[in-house]
């Protein structure tokens, strides 16, 4: 079982600042499991924990075959942890073609965990290897333990009558086991997650837990894995937390919107990869009184949104890149109609289909522009997982308070991604009001205006008094009757834009990271927070004066933009797409600033070494 | 139940000019809506009209209740987003051909098989009056219109058959030229529970004038059209002695008085059998033309069983606030 390039050493623990573990192996093999368990041990043990699963669009994809392949990564660390981390310092494989996709990401002299018992002759000709890797020495730069996953756990099992089928598909099991022996982490969390999982089915429970206990122990009876390791509680500040990820995150910040403004939450939703998990959670909370309504298309979700907010709801609509593409003439409808409505775009690989599980930030310009006619709207971004939760909330307080519709951009990346969230309890935070009216005098017209926001009133129906009509044709500015009067379409064309310009007034400063003037700028938006303030950090460690600020408000901006980037000798936009934010930067202010870009699009996020080495390499250049 | 105030036709009619063609059926619908809302047991903040795009899709502006101009094909679905969020509300749909039956087609048959209470009127008037007078998919085979110079290609559909196939549960069908029955359709459809459809068979009088004549003429309507109600025979004719009769598995029009018929033997119509097969075959006659209410079945509604899976959640669950939801479970304290 133990491969003559792991033999048996004396165990030492050795103490480690963090470490990125990816657990790889088919659609099937419940990888996804196996490192959230392996994540939410951490967590509760203290370590920073970020997460980043990686898996392919297929359902169960051939077994084998190299497009098949699920992953998940796991970057634990004593000190702050703002990425899933770039290179592995410990891959688990359960077959041939994950070992052949994934090892690339390992770290020489690193450790990989096989199972051998899934390099058959078939599994070795699906991955498309010419010879076993085992083998053939092509693995001599790692650390290869090599362990028989699949016989052991059928081992483990043959007591408890279970089908061969229940058996193999626990053998992920074993793997973690191995891991929390390999890293100190006890298994009690997981233990409890069996039992608690499988209440109705303690067959599957004690086989599960005991597949998991066979592992650790198997890890430490034979002592096969030279060292084991641990990683300390990471400082974080103190109180409640609990491990979220980006989907679960923006549908709570919806739930604390709604609480908080004392409002019925409606969803319109039609189900799309990857935002379709934010409708899954917030179908659960019907004892919140939530409403959200799968429909037919992605266009009646929009527009069973609007018809919600009309009728006095907290509206919300979500989707990713091509459904915004065909909600695009419903949000025309919203910002005419001056109706709040929050519209969530849980960005993907595009155009079209393109790369429906991977991340990508390439619809910011559709965000901003991509409608008929002049129609500006507040287009905000979250950046990390855990902020979902923030920015869904402000998103929701933007659009009641300024009567407008809000899109909100995520990504796969954050979307899928987990990390700690310190628990927000909804009274310690910001009120949210709104601009729903009850009576008014009979001079009240439909489209009279708050002085400072320039939003309209909300008179919904039921309400005495206060009968209307709205709609996509343009409104008088006053009364809200149709008008074709030229000078009243340039005016309310203008009213339009300067609204959504007010909300300036009512959002943070931008604010630069590690340095406030400095050699270089370096400017992100989105979910590449973490990627960029990791790579940032560490170029001051190194003594370089480069800032980061990170655009959470892109419509409008902040009102200090121009003042941040004139302290800086140059500035670089990194963004995963061509070049989105940057053009719209260069648009306001290219005639005082020059905009270098840094791009991916590679369906991944960005690579923390790669960044460096660019921002490296601008330093250096006259 | 709280009382409705007595409201007149003027209370629910609107500041704004009305700009249809003269002479358009669209004056008749609007003036039997407004006749017929008073006659609602509903308050007039209550009513909701939602339209979406196209000439019968301007009839908010004209009413003073709440409204909303949509945009092409979605009035359905803003109104089920209208009725969801406030199921108190009386929900109108107004809409066209072209608006229901092929832009907005999904969401048409979506909203049919889901039964939310409102009430959709479709103005069918065979053709796109507003982008003046390209074919709808309504119109016929062979007619000509703007898109279609040498003869329309394009095999209709029948709203009402539409309807069915997408489990309607209440579906009515009266000319235009009818006010009187009009107003009391609209409170019969205010009053059924779910979706009530309701076909007018709308005659444009620039681009497709005169298409419905054959049914709708004074002169013809009596003898081509079997205006049906619930519970009665299905008996039509000047004479009233015609009438409908099985024939194997099809309708037949036959002749009191004749070949041994007799009053006896002329089926009744019954508008509340859930299984639509006779809807179905009411709703494709050509011969006599079917009109009035040809099904209404009562089933619980979408928001309905909503509601009652709303109740039953929140009866089981302790889980009141959200830090109730935020606090709880896998929650884990950093000292």
């Amino acid at each position: 079982m133990i491969s003559e390039k792991a033999k048996p050493n004396k165990k030492k623990v050795e103490q480690v600042n963090a470490v990125v573990i990816r657990f790889v192996g088919d659609s099937g093999d419940g990888m996804q499991l196996t490192g959230t368990q392996f994540t939410d041990t951490s967590a509760m043990f203290g370590n920073d924990v970020a997460t980043f699963p990686n898996y392919p669009s297929e359902i169960r994809a051939p077994q084998g075959s190299l497009y098949g392949v699920s992953g998940f990564q796991v970057h634990i660390g004593s000190m702050e942890i703002s990425t899933p981390g770039d290179d592995l310092d410990l891959l688990v494989a359960m077959n041939p073609a994950g070992l052949k996709t994934n090892i690339g990401a390992l770290k020489a002299g690193h450790t990989v965990i096989v199972d051998t018992d899934s390099f058959t002759k078939k599994n070795l000709q699906k991955a498309e290897y010419d010879s076993n890797p085992l083998e053939d020495g092509s693995l001599e730069n790692y650390r290869v333990i090599e362990v028989a996953m699949t016989s052991l756990t059928k081992e483990a099992l043959k007591d408890l009558g279970l089908d061969n089928k229940s058996i193999v598909r626990s053998k992920n099991m074993f793997a973690l086991g191995m891991v929390y022996w390999m890293y100190n982490r006890d298994m009690d969390h997981t233990l409890d997650f069996f039992a608690k999982k499988f209440k109705f089915k303690p067959v599957i429970a004690e086989a599960n837990s005991k597949v998991l206990k066979a592992g650790f122990y198997y890890a430490e009876t034979l002592e096969l894995i030279p060292n084991s390791y641990t990683v300390a509680p990471s400082k974080m500040d103190k109180g409640q937390y609990r491990i979220v990820n980006g989907n679960t995150a923006t549908a709570w910040g919806l739930l604390a919107a709604s609480e908080k403004s004392g409002l019925e939450l409606f969803l319109g939703s039609y189900p799309i990869t990857p935002a379709t998990d934010i409708l899954h959670e917030l179908v659960k909370y019907k004892h919140f009184g939530v409403k959200a309504f799968q429909a037919e298309d992605e266009i009646a979700g929009i527009t069973s949104s609007i018809g919600a907010s009309f009728a006095g709801d907290l509206a919300i609509t979500t989707t990713s890149g091509p459904g915004l593409a065909l909600k695009g003439e419903a949000i025309g409808l919203a910002l005419m109609t001056e109706l709040p409505l929050v519209i969530i775009n849980v960005q993907r690989g595009g155009p079209s289909t393109g790369l429906p599980t991977k991340t990508e930030q390439s619809d910011l310009l559709q965000a901003m522009y991509g409608r008929n006619g002049e129609s500006p709207v507040i287009v905000i971004a979250a950046s990390s997982p855990a902020d979902c939760f923030d920015y869904s909330y402000m998103a929701a307080k933007l659009a009641l308070e300024h009567m407008t519709p809000v899109i909100l951009l995520t990504d796969g990346y954050i979307a899928n991604g987990s990390e700690p969230w310190k628990i927000k309890s909804i009274n310690d935070m910001e009120p949210i009001g709104n601009r729903k009216i009850t009576t008014a005098s009979d001079s009240w017209h439909p489209y009279d205006r708050d002085n400072d926001t320039l939003a309209r009133n909300w008179a919904v129906p039921g309400t005495p008094g206060l009968e209307h009509r709205v709609g996509g044709l343009e409104k008088d500015k006053v009364s809200g009757n149709v008008s074709y009067i030229p000078e009243n379409h340039e005016y309310m064309t203008n009213i339009r834009a300067e609204k959504v310009k007010r909300v300036e007034n009512y959002i943070p400063d931008l604010k630069s990271e590690y340095q406030e003037e400095g050699d270089l700028l370096v400017v992100g938006w989105g979910g590449t927070y973490g990627s960029l303030h990791s790579a940032v950090g560490r170029m001051n460690d190194e003594g370089h004066k480069v800032g980061h600020v990170h655009f959470n408000y892109i419509n409008p901006m902040p009102k200090n933009t121009e003042e941040v980037f004139s302290k800086f000798k140059k500035i670089i936009v990194c963004e995963l797409n061509k070049g989105q934010l940057a053009f719209v930067l260069k648009a306001r202010y290219g005639n005082k600033h020059e905009f270098k870009q840094y791009n991916k699009v590679q369906g991944l996020p960005f690579s923390v070494i790669d960044l460096e080495e660019k921002f490296k390499t601008l330093l250096k250049e006259k | 139940m709280e009382e409705v105030k007595k409201y007149t036709f003027k209370d629910f009619q609107s500041d704004q000019e009305v700009r249809w063609c003269p002479g358009c059926d669209d004056y008749v619908i609007l003036r039997s809506m407004l006749k017929a809302l008073p006659e609602m047991e509903v308050k007039k903040e209550d009513v909701v009209f939602i339209s979406g795009i196209g000439c019968s899709s301007r009839f908010p502006y004209y009413v003073d209740s709440y409204g909303m101009h949509g945009i092409h094909g979605r009035a359905a679905a803003i109104a089920s987003g209208v009725k969801l969020a406030n199921p108190k509300l009386s929900v109108w749909t107004i809409t066209g051909d072209g608006d229901s039956l092929a832009i907005g087609g999904n969401h048409f048959i979506h909203v049919l098989r889901r039964n939310i209470d409102i009430n959709i009127v479709l103005f069918n008037n065979e053709i796109y009056g507003l982008t003046k007078g390209q074919f709808s998919p309504t119109s016929l085979i062979g007619q000509k219109t703007k898109s279609s110079p040498y003869g329309n290609t394009q095999p209709p559909f029948d709203p009402g058959e539409l309807a069915i196939g997408a489990q309607a549960r209440f579906f009515a069908r009266l000319g235009g030229n009818s006010p009187k029955e009009m107003t009391a359709l609209f409170v019969e459809a205010e009053k059924h529970k779910g979706t009530s459809l309701i076909e007018i068979l709308q005659n444009c009088v620039i681009f497709n004038d005169g298409c419905y004549t054959q049914y709708t003429d004074k002169e013809v309507r009596e003898d081509k059209q079997l205006h049906v109600e619930h519970g009665k025979k299905m008996i039509f004719g000047k004479n009233k002695d015609k009438g409908l009769v099985l024939d194997g598995l099809k309708l037949k029009v036959v002749t009191i008085g004749e070949d041994g018929v007799s009053e006896d033997d002329i089926l009744v119509h019954d508008a509340k059998e859930p299984d639509s097969t006779m809807h179905h075959m009411l709703v494709k006659l050509k011969y006599p033309l079917v009109t009035g209410i040809i099904r209404s079945v009562d089933e619980m509604t979408f928001e309905e069983r909503e509601a009652q899976l709303m109740e039953e959640v929140k009866a089981k669950s302790s889980c009141v606030k959200v830090d109730d939801l935020f606090f709880s479970g896998e929650t884990y304290e950093v000292k």
